[in-house]
């Protein structure tokens, strides 16, 4: 079957895995939907509000479980079995199909397939900035080439793993099918995203995974911290979106088009020079599009709502803040890299923001005492890394630290989990210790990731990391400076991760007494997908390895395989500059220097002499009270946006309503009651005044005969005098 | 010569007679007053020679009317009305209207004084009547002539009787 | 002063006319005033006999006589309301019998 042509199936498996979900769950989950959706495994005790007052009567029965060793995955019968079946099923059937789809991409002369659907956004002429006419559409289309088969072979497969890691991990909780749709919702957008041939349905996937992490951070929509945290994240997410959409239509001004193969046909044709002199119209399109993706990929300064995230179950930090939503503005940054070459000073200010990100985040994470916290903070340095690489032109590195990214960081994650679901749903790294016997494979599966993630030769994020290091030194837009904030950031990096391990695995048990007795190891379906994952972190890396190596072949794949997406061959060559060999191995030496210097710091801190931390915080007060308030950005944004709009929006829209709406209403009322006393005085005066008048002169002109009649006889008997007179005065006259 | 004079007497008491009856106070001296003006209308009555009705004049009128005037006048008691104003509040209008009506007369007798000359051509019925004697030609005429208006005339003083009557009684 | 002609008989009846006029005119008494319409009536018939008797004609008197018939049963039916006035009213004064006013 021709997988190429029917790319379409890839993103519709998950979208039917989510509208059964969404549309039929109800009546496949067995369990009662009044139930209060908690964390897995919670005990009550923990737990504060409204838990205890629902499950009052549940608790005895979860805490024999718990005493019995309670199976997993069995909670709630056959249904949930479906369930578990069919959505995991369903990615799965993606990957396979994307699978294929890239087999047969990579065997096509061209390396780039353009499906079509259906016209979506119907032509309307336009007249470009330049005065020519254009029209204004976009189609349904489908692009397949290097760039998006990366991306959706890395969310399909760390999908699917993840998903079968979901299995076990939400087996406990209510709302199983629900959380099933929304992840599929997700990847389908996800894949609308990454399989799009334009900028407006990119968007459209753009939105759509916005919209699935507010559904999935605010999963557990009974915790307000949950519902909040949603709409920060959807909020800071729409800043981004405003600047992307901006960014769009520039480019429907400038450009004429939207599709991807046409801009970048467009752009590498000559037509534009480099913007090298100043800031042009080019570089404020890419501009606004890297504001977009700030907001998406949670960089300096709209990052605020990545670590407030982790209040959404573990799996969904894992998939989408960790390997794939996160990514979808490098992702976007590197589609549009033609733009961004010919932006050095938009192309700048990204390598600055992604390496400033890195080093704020990394400082951050020294002293987060959340496991999942620290995760966070670390997926927000790795993808300042990643905008690094994007920002000095290295664009196929920065996709390469993405792909090894998504599988230590999806590994930490879902690790982390394990260990929360180990000790009963504690998150606090000072009430954990002593772990890794008790934990050994997820103990294991993590100590690979942690010692990718450091940069440890052989793994994974050696050769992504540090192959940006290097381009940021030697690339014609790297600097001295960001190659030195990237190598002190790797060496953070590589301190609070191993202070992770060891407050978590190693040292005294400091875990709580009515926890420890349930400590126990995770089940087939979560710790099978740790375990692949951290076979990726492994081998992956060896995908990239350093032209110094002199490996050759499979070795430089990932490099080789994008390079038409890149137009690569143009930017090594202007990047292969007056840089020699010696002083790339002397760097790479010094970044791994960094990396075990590190390590070791952390153990000697937190493993061999746990008292030093506590010495070292009460010593520097406030560098720490600073560091563990992130800075104080949040206060800051709460004052300046949250306070201030609200607030002061609150004012003024409530005297427009107090004044306009309200004395429009009043208004209306006083001129009902004003036309009402005008009618009053019309009827009293004009209406009845007429009739009264008639009445009037009826009066007054009969007055004068009325007075005539007195009732004397006399009277009358004058007037017949009176008239006897004017009879013979007529005689008399005549 | 005597007859003027006779006319002039008899005038005055007429004049002077009813001149008194609109002016008193008193009703019954207006009565009087009117009494002796209606004998003085007898007596100018006489003096144009007809004696029938010089006797009805004073039958009537005198001996009848004014004694019921006066009886009406005993019933009513006029006391109280006596203390009263005794001219209503129209006097000068109605004196100036009539004292124009007597102007305009004046002015017309004056004119039309010369026209009451009748010729002297008709003595001869004048004679061959008045050998009958007044009372014989009124009753000729009366019951011949006039019979109609005669007995019409007496269904109106039976109208009258019966009227009286009816207004003067306490109950009907 | 020359002779009494027919002239003065019209005049004198003219005055007693007139008299009797401003005595129904302007008198508040009604018996007053019922006499003054008996000089009116009278000043009628000296009127006739002077006229009849100045062309000879007997016709004049017949009137006279009708006419003092006439005043006869005027008079009576007068007095007779006067008394019906005087007794549901109390008064003889005609200012005061002004129940037809407007």
């Amino acid at each position: 079957m021709n997988f190429l042509d029917q790319i379409w199936l890839i993103p519709l498996f998950p979208l039917c895995g989510a509208a059964l979900m969404l549309l039929f769950g109800k009546f496949l989950d067995p369990q009662p939907p009044s139930a209060v959706a908690i964390a897995p495994g919670v005990e009550h005790t923990h737990d504060d509000h409204d838990a205890d007052h629902h499950h009052h009567g549940h608790t005895h029965d979860h805490a024999h479980e718990h005493v019995t060793g309670h199976d997993h995955g069995h909670h709630g019968g056959g249904l949930k079995t479906l369930v578990s079946l069919l959505c995991p099923g369903m990615v799965l059937l993606s990957f396979i199909w994307s699978a294929g789809a890239v087999f047969q991409l990579a065997n096509s002369p061209e390396h780039s397939h353009q499906v079509i659907q259906f016209t979506w956004l119907a032509g309307m002429p336009f007249h470009m900035a330049d005065g020519r006419l254009a029209i204004f559409s976009a189609d349904w289309g489908f692009l397949l080439d290097p760039l998006s088969s990366v991306m959706i072979l890395v969310v399909t497969g760390i999908g699917f793993l993840i998903h079968v890691y979901s299995t076990g991990y939400m087996a406990h909780d209510n709302g199983f099918y629900r959380f099933f749709g929304y992840l599929n919702l997700f990847v389908f957008f996800m894949l609308m995203l990454v399989l799009a041939n334009n900028y407006a349905l990119l968007f459209v996937g753009w939105e759509g995974v916005g919209l699935c992490s507010y559904l999935l951070i605010g999963f557990y929509f009974h915790k307000k911290s949950a519902g909040d945290a949603g709409k920060k994240a959807f909020v800071v997410n729409r800043v981004g979106d405003a600047g992307f959409i901006l960014g769009m239509l520039l480019m429907f001004s400038v450009l004429g088009t939207v599709k991807f193969v046409d801009v970048n046909q467009i752009l590498r044709s000559g037509h534009f020079t480099a913007e090298t002199a100043g800031f042009g119209t080019l570089s404020a399109m890419a501009l606004l599009l890297f504001i977009g993706a700030t907001g998406k990929s949670a960089q300096f300064p709209l990052y605020v709502w990545l670590p407030d995230a982790m209040e959404g179950p573990t799996p969904v930090s894992a998939l989408i803040h960790a390997a794939t939503m996160v990514t979808a503005g490098v992702y976007m940054v590197a589609r549009s890299s033609a733009l961004f070459q010919l932006t050095p000073q938009t192309s700048t200010i990204v390598a600055v923001v992604g390496a400033f990100t890195a080093i704020l985040a990394a400082s951050i994470a020294l002293v987060q005492n959340d496991i999942k916290r620290v995760l966070a903070y670390s997926t927000v340095s790795q993808l300042g890394y990643m905008f690094l690489a994007l920002g000095v032109g290295a664009y196929w590195v920065a996709v390469f630290h993405l792909f090894t990214h998504a599988f230590f960081k999806a590994l930490l994650f879902l690790g982390s989990g394990s260990v929360i679901h180990a000790v009963g749903g504690e998150q606090d790294m000072r009430r954990m210790g002593a772990l890794k016997d008790k934990i050994p494979i997820t103990h294991w599966t993590m100590f690979v990731a942690s010692l990718a993630i450091a940069g440890i030769p052989g793994l994974a994020g050696f050769f992504s990391k540090d192959e940006i290091l290097w381009q940021a030194y030697s690339s014609k837009q790297g600097s001295n400076a960001l190659y030195g904030i990237g190598l002190l950031t790797a060496g953070l990096t590589a301190f609070y991760m191993w202070r992770l391990m060891y407050m978590t695995f190693y040292g005294k048990s400091r875990v709580a007494p009515e926890v420890e007795a349930h400590i126990h190891e995770s089940p087939a379906s979560m710790t099978v997908p740790l375990t692949a994952l951290a076979i990726g972190s492994v081998l992956v890396g060896w995908l990239g390895t350093p032209k110094l190596w002199g490996f050759t072949g499979w070795f430089h794949g990932f490099e080789q395989w994008l390079e038409p997406s890149f137009a690569s061959a143009a930017v090594e060559a202007a990047k292969e500059g007056a840089h020699d060999a010696s002083t790339e191995w002397i760097l790479m030496a010094v970044s791994v220097a960094f990396a075990v210097i590190g390590i070791f710091i952390a153990r000697f801190c937190y493993h061999l002499r746990p008292e030093i931390p506590g010495a070292i915080e009460a010593r520097c007060g406030p560098v720490h009270r600073t560091l563990s308030n992130k800075w104080y950005v949040d206060e800051l944004y709460d004052f300046l946006f949250v306070n201030g709009f609200a607030k002061g929006g609150g004012t003024v829209l409530g005297a427009f309503d107090r004044n306009v709406i309200d004395g429009g209403v009043n208004g209306a009322g006083w001129l009902t009651r004003f036309s009402s006393l005008v009618s009053i005085w019309w009827d009293t005066w004009i209406v009845d005044g007429t009739v009264r008048l008639t009445s009037l002169i009826v009066k007054l002109s009969s007055y004068p005969v009325r007075i005539v009649q007195t009732g004397r006889v006399q009277a009358y008997a004058l007037f017949v005098v009176v008239g006897a007179l004017a009879f013979f005065g007529y005689y008399l006259a005549r | 010569m005597m007859d003027a004079l006779f006319f002039y007497f008899f005038a005055a008491l007429v004049l002077g007679g009813a001149i008194f009856t609109v002016t008193r106070r008193n009703a019954v001296h207006s009565a009087i007053s009117l009494i002796v003006s209606l004998i003085g209308v007898a007596g100018l009555y006489l003096l144009q020679q007809a004696e029938f009705l010089f006797a009805v004049q004073i039958v009537l009128y005198v001996g009848g009317i004014m004694v019921l005037f006066l009886f009406v006048i005993m019933l009513v008691n006029l006391d109280q009305a006596a203390k009263q104003r005794q001219f209503n509040r129209q006097w000068w209008i109605a004196l100036v209207c009539v004292a124009a009506v007597g102007v305009e007369i004046a002015y017309f007798v004056r004119k039309g004084a010369g026209s009451f000359h009748v010729p002297q051509a008709p003595p001869g019925p004048v004679a061959a009547t008045a050998a009958a004697g007044n009372t014989e030609q009124i009753a000729t005429m009366l019951f011949s002539q006039y019979l109609l208006p005669f007995e019409i005339a007496s269904v109106l003083l039976l109208v009258a009787v019966v009227g009286s009557v009816v207004m003067a009684k306490k109950r009907i | 002063m020359g002779p009494v002609t027919t002239t003065h008989y019209v005049a004198l009846s003219a005055a007693l006319l007139l008299i009797g006029t401003i005595g129904v005119l302007t008198r508040r008494n009604i018996v007053i005033v019922l006499m003054s319409i008996e000089l009116i009536l009278n000043a009628v018939n000296i009127n006739l006999i002077a006229f009849s008797h100045s062309f000879g004609d007997v016709n004049g008197q017949i009137f006279a006589i009708f006419v003092i018939t006439d005043a006869v049963a005027e008079a009576a039916v007068g007095l007779g309301i006067l008394i019906a006035l005087f007794r549901n009213k109390e008064t003889v004064l005609a200012d005061e019998v002004d129940l037809l006013k407007w």
